[in-house]
């Protein structure tokens, strides 16, 4: 792999984004979005773990026996999510409130496992860190995206600022309820996923099966 | 070969051992395991004490909050002074001087069997089980008399157990405010229990109506009793407002403070 430092840790924004490419984590994705100020706090846990895990799996790599491997990086993945959570709780109450459950589903997120497995075993740790760190930024930048959409047009705001005022607070605009439940981040990604693959086609797939056409007689 | 084996020690020999031998398969595992245990538990016991600050302040928040009397940048700890917290016996309502509050803490943190009831019907959802004893804050006016009551409540929602606090007036009928301090309801929904506007609503309204009959209910039209008693439920939050409802009738009824709002009431507090 002849990747710089720079595409590291640019490329999973756009061009290799672990949600609208490799379609990872994306569970968390549903369930951090619909606030802005949940989903920046999610991505910087899930940004941080990453990076570290791929840090330190990669400097035992040459030692992690292939039969345990897993096990092995689900533990050092563990331990680090179980860190984050614990200073959460201790210098950021509020959000570790929100966040609750989500911090310690890190650990089964796809994107942590996935480069722990993909790119730190085989190549060395300051590379396996940028990996990480690029990874959890795509990671974040989709979260904040549909973090924008669900929190504007669910509670017509952002970061908890009104934008547009709600018909419950006495303004004018009609929250669409469904922007603030899971399934309407399907939607999102699905469509930021589309556009993604219409600005750049060299992303999509190809069909794993042809359309049979009959041929008239 | 055996001479350079030898400079390496025994740690650089067994570094060398390949990969998916057994011994250093087990060796990885032990190590591994020993290493994360010990900074996990590094992080959680020198991360507690903050924590249960945090969680302690959260919660005389909440109190100060719901009594009406919170207001940012205010020094909690000082604040939280204000209140007479005691332990009541839900059964009689009567305080319960044999715990003091720390021993009560300690007993209730630990689900202490000493202090554990087995509930025959459950409608707040507290699992089958609560504790027969329960702390309420006290907040007294300028002249001694009680000026308001807080009552901690819990009960389960749609995908949560709400923990909150209410706050009642003197006479032990009148509802000052409701807040929960800890609940998972649906964010735009039912977390919308959370929403001031309507916390506001139950400013005012009363618990039970002149017969003592308890006729409190969170319901989408009014009861037959009259809006006194009628908070309007959620739009959308259907399972949580009927949740809300559930547990708050359950905690100001008989199986509740009910004995102990009597005795408010009665003025032997």
């Amino acid at each position: 792999m002849a990747q710089t430092r720079r595409s590291q840790l640019v490329d999973p924004l756009i061009d290799n984004n672990p949600i609208t490419l490799q379609v990872l984590g994306i569970c968390s994705a549903l369930a951090v979005t619909s606030s802005l100020k949940v989903a920046l706090v999610m991505a910087i846990a899930v940004t941080l773990v990453t990076a570290f895990s791929s840090m330190f799996i990669s400097m035992l790599r040459n030692h992690i026996p292939g039969s345990i491997r897993i096990i092995v990086q689900m533990v050092i993945i563990a331990s680090l999510v179980i860190l984050v959570d614990q200073v959460l709780k201790a210098y950021a109450f509020e959000i570790s409130k929100t966040l609750s459950v989500f911090v310690g589903l890190i650990i089964t997120n796809c994107i942590v496992m996935g480069r722990a497995e993909a790119f730190a075993m085989k190549n060395p740790p300051v590379d396996s860190f940028i990996d990480g760190i690029g990874n959890g930024l795509g990671y974040g930048l989709i979260l904040m995206t549909v973090g924008v959409f669900r929190e504007l047009f669910g509670s017509g705001s952002l970061f908890g600022i009104t934008i547009l005022k709600t018909v419950n607070n006495g303004g004018w605009y009609v929250p669409n309820g469904l922007l603030l439940l899971p399934p309407s981040a399907f939607f999102v990604i699905g469509l930021l996923i589309w556009a993604i693959r219409a600005w750049k086609p060299g992303q999509v797939e190809e069909r794993q099966y042809k359309i049979q056409t009959v041929e008239a007689h | 070969m055996p001479d350079e084996n030898k400079k390496k020690g025994p740690l650089g020999r067994f570094l060398d051992l390949p990969a998916d031998s057994i011994a250093k398969t087990v060796v990885v595992a032990t190590a591994l395991c020993l290493v994360a245990s010990m900074i996990v538990s590094a992080a959680a016991v020198t991360l507690r004490p903050i924590q249960q600050a945090n969680s302690q302040r959260d919660k005389q928040i909440n109190i100060l909050e719901v009594a009406g009397i919170y207001e940012p940048g205010t020094d909690v700890a000082q604040a939280f002074e204000a209140f007479e917290p005691h332990v009541v016996e839900l059964e009689t309502g009567e305080f319960a001087d044999q715990y003091d509050i720390d021993t009560y803490a300690d007993l209730a943190s630990d689900w202490d069997p000493a202090i554990v009831r087995a509930l025959d019907e459950d409608p707040a959802g507290l699992g089958g089980e609560m504790l027969a004893y329960q702390m309420v804050y006290l907040l007294r006016d300028d002249e001694g008399g009680i000026d308001k009551v807080i009552l901690p409540v819990e009960g389960y929602g749609l995908w949560s157990t709400l923990y909150g606090f209410i706050a009642l007036e003197e006479n032990g009928n009148d509802i000052f405010g409701l807040q929960f301090y800890q609940h998972g309801e649906t964010p735009g929904l039912g977390a919308e229990v959370d929403n001031p506007r309507w916390k506001a609503l139950w400013n005012g309204k009363k618990l039970r109506d002149e017969d003592g009959t308890l006729q409190i209910t969170v319901a989408k039209a009014p009861p037959a009793a009259g809006r006194d008693y009628y908070i309007d439920a959620l739009s959308g939050a259907t399972l949580t407002s009927r949740g809300v409802d559930n547990l708050v009738r359950f905690w100001m009824g008989e199986e509740g403070f009910g004995p102990f709002l009597e005795r408010l009431k009665a003025g032997e507090i």
